[in-house]
């Protein structure tokens, strides 16, 4: 009895598993990621900027959520975003990235921001407590 | 030297570095300015968050290997071998840039290989009378498999298609991961407590059942509560929802047996290793309770993304899972036999961690109802204004970490101290 309900539950969690993977996404056709984008997912790993930042509320609290940054109307120009990078700030180390690196990275959080918001709105909560989209 | 002792020193030295590296980061994410050019934090938090990873897995496998008397040679030496690697990589700047698995992706291939070889000597079949704790062993190690595997999945391009798939499915295997140690861990503390008091039935028990199969299932199901705010599809969330909520169980039996517990607490006290087992306890229902809360997606809105998540993470790891650790080595290195001084020593110092790290718990917690208030009912508030308002209480956090950094530093050192082999005629190993 405990083998096969152990069994049964190892099952539902591979069935679960594959359809999280081809189903989760809610992005019908999700834009693909160019070189650019690919390379600048690269400097983002390698310099570990998940230590300090967050995408999608997933990361380090030292710098600001960066999910949505590329299309703020203040800070989402290619010029305010690579000052930060290259100049770095008081908290900021300067990581001595390339005109190159600075540019993927750029074209990087363009994707991430192009596949989604990371706030809630209000109006999507329901008075269930789950959200509604 | 026996390879096993070895690997009792080298997942203690991890402790000691999680501890020290996290109370340096802290310091280095309160005054950047003085830290930048020499150890920023960014070069700190990988050392912080791999050496708790692995002590957390080290001390996992090493206290299960050798209860069951399972242990593989090859298994610890390539696992200790490429965990002082990592470390070296980390001195030179070599980063791999993913949450928890901070290092170069290359170097999981050994790992891989390292948690093979445990478990080729691990996996054995189970009888029909098995004990709890071996159904819970084996869970772990197997899943521990899976979502390694799962890990590494953001390898093939397809994965990296769609951010949000990545995401997701990175956050998947973490939450799940999480569990499998967990599971490893807690049946740590049934055999301990099977030990201790010499009944074996604690580990037959319905109850004891029950919630090895409750918290597999949250294992496999509820780790959606990681990415409630990504926009993925709306039944994902409500699976991970109606799973976490199962978890109200656990919470009603622990009210349920609060009478029974004090009553054990009462009859054990004299020993050191129950009083871990009794510390942690204590932050099962504190942490399980937070836990259970930010899985509510209308609160999780407020608590993503803040310090309430470092909580709940530090909670667990320091509060649960090193608290049991530390009872299933001190079983193992017999601390109950040390001198009464060197027992008192114990024994204050788990005081000391408890205190400090109920400071630490709840300075987190109030920095991140700031942090979800300001950021998220005022969002014209800039990140700089956010931080600024939640800096004294993570100034505080700070001051908590030292203690707890005394506290584990003791008993490590205590314990790496009194790590070479003895024999006592007291304590009891169990076999199955």
């Amino acid at each position: 009895m405990k083998f096969k309900l152990w069994v049964t539950l190892i099952i539902l969690f591979f069935i679960y598993s594959f359809y999280v993977y081809i189903y989760s996404c809610s992005e019908k056709q999700p834009i693909q990621p160019n070189a650019s984008v690919l390379s600048g997912w690269k400097v983002w790993q390698n310099k570990n900027c998940h230590t300090c930042h967050q995408l999608y509320g997933l990361g380090g609290y030292m710098g600001p959520d960066l999910t949505n940054i590329a299309s703020d109307a203040n800070k989402g120009s290619d010029e305010y975003m690579k000052t930060f990078m290259k100049y770095g700030t008081d908290k900021m180390p300067n990581l001595h990235l390339t005109e190159q690196e600075m540019t993927s990275l750029v074209s990087f959080l363009r994707w991430v921001d192009k596949s989604g918001k990371t706030r809630v709105p209000r109006e999507s909560v329901h008075w269930t407590g789950t959200y509604i989209f | 030297m026996n390879l096993q002792r070895l690997f009792i020193r080298f997942a203690l030295v991890m402790l000691l570095v999680t501890v020290l590296a996290g109370v340096i980061a802290s310091f280095a994410f309160l005054f950047p300015a003085s830290f930048n050019s020499v150890l920023p934090f960014h070069q700190l938090r990988p050392v912080h968050a791999s050496a708790a990873l692995f002590w957390i897995i080290t001390g996992a496998a090493c206290c299960v290997g050798y209860f069951s008397g399972r242990q593989s040679k090859a298994f610890m030496v390539i696992w200790m071998i490429t965990i002082a690697v990592i470390f070296l990589n980390y001195g030179f700047n070599n980063y791999g840039g993913r949450e928890y698995w901070e290092f170069p992706a290359y170097l999981n291939l050994p790992l891989l290989v390292a948690w093979l070889f445990f478990m080729v000597v691990f996996l054995k079949r189970l009888p029909k009378d098995a004990p709890v704790y071996y159904w819970m062993w084996t869970s772990g190690v197997l899943f521990f498999l899976i979502t390694f595997l799962e890990q590494n999945l953001w390898h093939i391009p397809w994965f990296r298609e769609s951010f949000l798939r990545e995401v997701t499915v990175q956050w998947k295997a973490n939450g799940s991961m999480v569990g499998a140690w967990n599971q490893m861990i807690n049946g740590l503390s049934v055999y301990l407590l099977v030990a201790i008091s010499g009944n074996a039935g604690l580990a037959q028990k319905k109850k004891t059942w029950f919630l090895f199969f409750l918290g597999l299932f949250n294992l496999m199901f509820n780790w959606g509560h990681h990415v409630y705010n990504v926009p993925n599809s709306n039944w994902m969330r409500g699976v991970a929802y109606a799973v976490s909520m199962t978890e109200w169980v656990i919470i009603i039996l622990i009210i349920r047996s609060f009478k029974s517990s004090l009553s054990a607490a009462r009859k054990f006290r004299h020993l050191v290793v129950y009083r871990f087992i009794s510390a942690a306890e204590f932050w099962v229902f504190a942490n399980l309770l937070l836990a259970l809360l930010m899985s509510i997606p209308a609160i999780n809105r407020y608590t993503h993304g803040t310090h309430i998540t470092v909580a709940h993470a530090m909670g667990t790891t320091i509060g649960i899972n090193t608290m049991l650790l530390l009872a299933a080595f001190g079983y193992i290195l017999d601390v109950d036999n040390l001198s009464e001084r060197t027992r008192k020593w114990l024994q204050v110092a788990i005081r000391i961690n408890t205190v400090s790290l109920a400071v630490f718990w709840v300075a987190l917690i109030v920095a991140g109802l700031a942090k979800g208030y300001l950021s998220v009912d005022h969002p014209e508030n800039s990140f700089f204004d956010v931080m600024k308002a939640v800096r004294p209480y993570l100034e505080v956090f700070t001051a908590a970490g030292l203690g707890v950094m005394i506290a584990l530093g003791v008993i490590g050192v205590i314990y790496l101290r009194y790590s070479h082999e003895r024999h006592s005629a007291n304590k009891k190993e169990i076999t199955m």
